[in-house]
């Protein structure tokens, strides 16, 4: 699944990183500790978490990420959308929260 | 192949050009077909050092020497130092300021990620004279 079907099928907006949205999505994985999401997260994942500042996309990129997701109705700071943009991370939103939208896309990814 | 070297100068507090050196180093990694995974090591491992330069340690510098049977990253910092580095290796254990946290760092894995994804990891500090780490990582074959 690309990224924009993603966006499409479970009303995320994106709000940065257009360029990105042909990447292939190959995953998920969830968390807001850094350090944590750089050591495990898989290489393609859709990252969610309520983290909204411009550090996100340093670990998106060196993890090879397909998209963030900013959950719980957050958005992310001027710097972070200026940095996805440079680094072509499609940065997207979602209303719900981060446990919600998991449990909707997980069926994706069997 | 000649080993390359490069290295990056780190500013404490500079949270708009973190992760960049990282950055840098897993794109020449990449573009000379370095093995998925070593690139993958390097990353994390870069990104965790790079990090603390820029949250603990002063100025500092990043370097990577990057050979055919290696790459090694070295960080260099001014900072206060670490005054019990085994304490600092726990995981868990964490003298980031609050502020940090709340921004999803200092939960006391940095240091344990680099051990756990390099080959060889050698750290040593002084309170008042800063910290010094040097990471290995063997390419396969």
């Amino acid at each position: 699944m690309k990224v924009k079907e993603l966006a499409e099928k479970f009303d995320l907006k994106v709000v940065a990183g257009h360029r990105g949205l042909d990447r292939d999505v190959k995953g998920g994985y969830s968390g807001d500790l850094l350090s944590e999401i750089m050591g495990n997260a898989g290489l393609g994942c859709v990252w969610l978490t309520v983290q909204g500042h411009q550090n996100i996309v340093a670990v998106a990129v060196l993890r090879e990420m397909a998209a963030i997701v900013i959950t719980g109705g957050g958005s992310p700071s001027p710097e972070t959308i200026d940095k996805a943009d440079s680094e072509n991370i499609p940065l997207l939103t979602y209303k719900g929260s981060a446990f919600e939208l998991a449990g909707r896309i997980f069926p994706e990814f069997p | 192949m000649p080993v390359i070297h490069k290295s990056y100068h780190v500013t404490k507090n500079d949270f708009i050009h973190a992760g960049e050196a990282s950055i840098h180093v897993k794109n020449l990694l990449k573009s000379l077909n370095y093995d998925s995974d070593l690139v993958r090591r390097v990353a994390i491992c870069g990104y965790e050092a790079e990090m603390n330069l820029v949250m603990h340690g002063g100025d500092g510098e990043l370097s990577v020497d990057v050979s055919q049977s290696k790459v090694v990253i070295e960080v260099t910092d001014k900072g206060p130092g670490i005054a019990d580095v085994e304490l600092a290796m726990q995981e868990g254990y964490s003298t980031a300021k609050d502020e940090y946290r709340e921004m999803g760092f200092g939960a006391g894995m940095g240091l344990p990620n680099i051990k756990k994804n390099s080959d060889e990891m050698t750290i040593s500090s002084e309170p008042g004279s800063g910290t010094h780490v040097t990471m290995v990582f063997f390419c396969k074959g």
